[in-house]
């Protein structure tokens, strides 16, 4: 047995660039995850059907558009609809705290990160919170 | 596991996935999903795409994958991407060039990376083409770069073998990696749009002219593009009629059988690696003969037999 962890880095939404998710990928590379990149201007059903096709373990979304409080609903809820809620969502960008907490007690995602974490603070957590079965 | 073999072969596609990764991981239950899975396929054409990095071939397979679609074939697509060595992690970005696929259901994308052992990619990949295959693709189509030997090994399960190149960029063809040029049946020269495509396929077909022709199939030079769609369908209809060729020929049935005796020799192989260093190298003798070794009090020969002994008496 060698289990990798595989985390999907998409880019929902159609603002601008990627600097921010491609900066991540490859940080989840160097900490040993496999790391399937999509890209920009991705839908909630690409990003859902790809997670699945990809048998992710997390999917992490980078949202800088402002569209966080439907982009994060939607994901999970087709992920529900294809029986694939065991896949974590979370999320990177400049979210009001407020909207966070709303998102979280909400089960619309499992975490998102802030400007200021660091990226050893996204792979501590996704080391802890992946289930190596 | 097992109850996701019934779920794959009606079509569930998370199953698939799930089959998947279990393969990637070699999984304990993989023997017995195999089992169950291996009637069901034998099915699925298997076309192979290699070449150097970034020629385009992530962008081809989304072209080709065009051509299929509109002739209602269901398509398996598998991305292999370098691992790193350093961290054992890997960035899979070949689906940016696919996303006009994403949410069609007749295509099934998988990124996989080439991780470790010798010899585990080509296996691995063998086995996904069987799920991708029992999930009832009627093609499945192989993207690796062609520069590491298990890269290149894996093109040896191909039905077709692209070998995509760029007329520019150094692609010229004493500096192309030894091996890449045997494996084609057919050579692309992507990004035509750049120009400078003829000194390539001049070179190609002059090296073309020296080699013996295989079963009758001397491997066509096309130039294509797929900013401008150049050649596109061309190449399509080049690749049914190099099947079309395998068929009418008998070389199809011969390399179907070729690689099942093949596949059966590297499980025998790799199960044998794993006794000899489990049972032979690790049981604390190899240690103790090394003080031997090193004093010249018995030779590399002897030693090897002494530890064989348990094997072959
Ligand atoms: N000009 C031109 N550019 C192309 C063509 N096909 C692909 N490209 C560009 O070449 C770059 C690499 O394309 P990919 O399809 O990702 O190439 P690849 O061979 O899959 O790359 P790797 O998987 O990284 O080895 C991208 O920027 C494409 O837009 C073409 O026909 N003409
Ligand atoms: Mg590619």
């Amino acid at each position: 047995m060698s289990r990798r962890i595989r985390v999907l880095v998409a880019k929902p939404g159609l603002d601008g660039h990627d600097r921010g998710a491609r900066v991540i990928a490859r940080a989840l590379r160097d900490a040993g995850m496999e790391v399937v990149y999509t890209g920009l201007h991705q839908t909630p059903e690409q990003v859902v059907e790809a997670a699945i096709q990809e048998d992710v373990d997390v999917v992490g979304l980078s949202i800088l558009s402002g569209a966080h409080m439907t982009l994060f609903p939607r994901i999970k809820q087709l992920l529900a609809e294809n029986g694939a809620d065991d896949i974590m969502v979370m999320g990177g960008g400049t979210i009001p705290e407020e909207d966070v907490k709303e998102l979280k007690e909400g089960g619309w995602t499992e975490e998102i990160f802030t400007p200021g974490t660091t990226i050893e603070d996204i792979v501590a957590w996704i080391n802890s919170n992946v289930k190596v079965d | 596991m097992i109850e996701y073999v019934d779920r794959l072969l009606q079509g569930d596609r998370r199953s698939a996935a799930k089959i998947i990764t279990l393969i990637e991981n070699d999984g304990a239950d993989k023997p017995e999903v195999m089992r169950r899975i291996y009637p069901n396929t034998g099915k699925a054409y298997v076309l192979g795409i290699t070449g150097s990095p970034g020629a385009g071939k992530s962008s081809l397979v989304d072209e080709i994958t065009k051509q299929i679609r509109a002739e209602n074939f269901k398509v398996g697509i598998i991305a292999v991407d370098p691992t790193s060595p350093f961290s054992g992690g890997a960035l899979l970005g070949d689906r940016i060039r696919m996303q006009e696929h994403a949410l069609d259901r007749g295509v099934f994308i998988r990124s996989m990376g080439t991780r470790g052992s010798l010899g585990g990619l080509a296996s691995a990949t063998k086995d996904v083409v069987k799920v991708l295959d029992a999930y009832g693709c009627d093609i499945v189509i192989i993207e690796t770069v062609g520069v590491g030997q298990s890269e290149l090994d894996i093109m040896h399960y191909a039905d077709t073998t692209l070998v995509v190149l760029t007329p520019g960029a150094g692609d010229h063809i004493q500096t192309i990696k030894a091996g890449i040029m045997e494996i084609a049946d057919i050579f692309v020269i992507n990004k035509a749009d750049l120009g400078g495509t003829e000194k390539m396929i001049t070179d190609i077909e002059g090296m073309l002219d020296l080699s013996p022709l295989l079963k009758g199939w001397r491997p066509p030079v096309m130039a294509t593009s797929t900013l401008d769609g150049k050649n596109i369908s061309n190449l399509w209809e080049t690749i049914k009629k190099h099947r079309r060729h395998m068929i009418d020929t008998g070389t199809y049935r011969e390399a179907a059988e070729k690689r099942l005796r093949l596949e059966v020799t590297e499980i025998i192989q790799r199960k044998l690696m794993e006794i000899i260093e489990k049972d032979l190298l690790s049981n604390g003798k190899m240690s103790s003969l090394t003080e031997k070794l090193v004093n010249r009090e018995i030779d590399p020969y002897a030693a090897a037999g002494d530890l064989l002994k348990k094997f072959l008496p």
